[in-house]
């Protein structure tokens, strides 16, 4: 089991590593004399996508995005649920697929409720 | 090779969250503490509990983080913190009767292991164990527990 997850420490080391190594390598090349590294405004800009923000990025949000995190968190627990189901579906065959739907059945109660009292709906 | 590791994944722990309290900035004292998250779960895996690992990265670092870094949205002006000084002695004061009672709680635990090795997998034998042999119903009812969860949240958060 350790060996398996072995290969999520892997992928953990190069993605550590190229997250440190990306920045550094415009220095490493100035260094080398590669590249003549002179700053001007528009190398200095945050290389993000779309427009540039007016005024304070931190503003206060709406308060309904909090339904969608609550609503998100119990869809997590759901996945809980799913997850040893999904693991062996092979070996638990008709009888665990029922159980399943079963469960899924009462959870999309309260999302249907949800849909319909308009909570998933933008106003 | 573990041993190494488990102490890369304690300093990990410990440097994230002395962080979360440290860091005046509480979006990025939120981040630390998804760090806190992701070293614990990597605590379970060397304890040979891959659920509880996935269960930790799924329901803290997905769901738990999701809701305070949401919290820390929809506060105004909270980025920077509440100026903390007026309780600065009071908590310190809580903080070391915790300390003291965590402290005298382990210490005096006799922590016994059990005879046999940890399984090897554990989610094939949940699976087989909540939905094949009898568990079946306390599922059904977790998931009625589920409900009550969402027709909950959506009657307290509804716009009146």
């Amino acid at each position: 089991m350790l060996e398996q997850f072995g290969y999520v420490g892997i992928f953990l080391l190069i993605a550590t590593g190229f997250t440190v190594l990306i920045p550094l390598l415009p220095k490493l090349f100035k260094l080398m004399g590669l590249i003549p590294g002179k700053k001007t405004a528009a190398k200095l800009v945050q290389y993000e996508c779309g427009m540039q923000t007016i005024g304070k990025t931190w503003v206060q949000f709406n308060f309904r995005y909090y339904y969608f995190a609550v609503l998100f968190v119990l869809l997590d627990m759901l996945t809980i649920f799913l997850y040893p189901w999904a693991v062996n579906i092979k070996d638990l065959g008709v009888g665990g697929l029922v159980a399943v739907g079963i469960f899924l059945v009462i959870l999309a109660v309260g999302y249907i409720y949800a849909w319909r009292k308009g909570a998933l709906q933008w106003k | 090779m573990l041993d190494l590791i488990f102490y890369l994944l304690a300093v990990i722990a410990l440097a994230a969250s002395i962080a979360v309290i440290m860091v005046r900035d509480i979006f990025r004292a939120a981040l630390c503490l998804i760090m806190l998250f992701m070293s614990v779960a990597g605590f379970f895996l060397l304890l040979h509990a891959d659920f509880l690992a996935i269960v930790q990265v799924l329901i803290y670092v997905g769901a738990i983080s999701i809701l305070i870094i949401v919290a820390i949205m929809l506060t105004r002006d909270a980025r920077h913190g509440l100026p903390l000084d007026n309780y600065k002695y009071w908590a310190g004061a809580v903080g070391l009767l915790l300390l003291i009672a965590l402290a005298y709680g382990i210490l005096n635990t006799t922590f016994t292991l059990p005879g046999t090795a940890p399984l090897e997998q554990t989610i094939q034998p949940i699976g087989q164990q909540l939905f094949g042999n009898g568990y079946v119903l306390p599922v059904e009812i977790a998931a009625v527990l589920l409900l009550s969860a969402i027709l909950g949240a959506i009657a307290v958060l509804r716009d009146k």
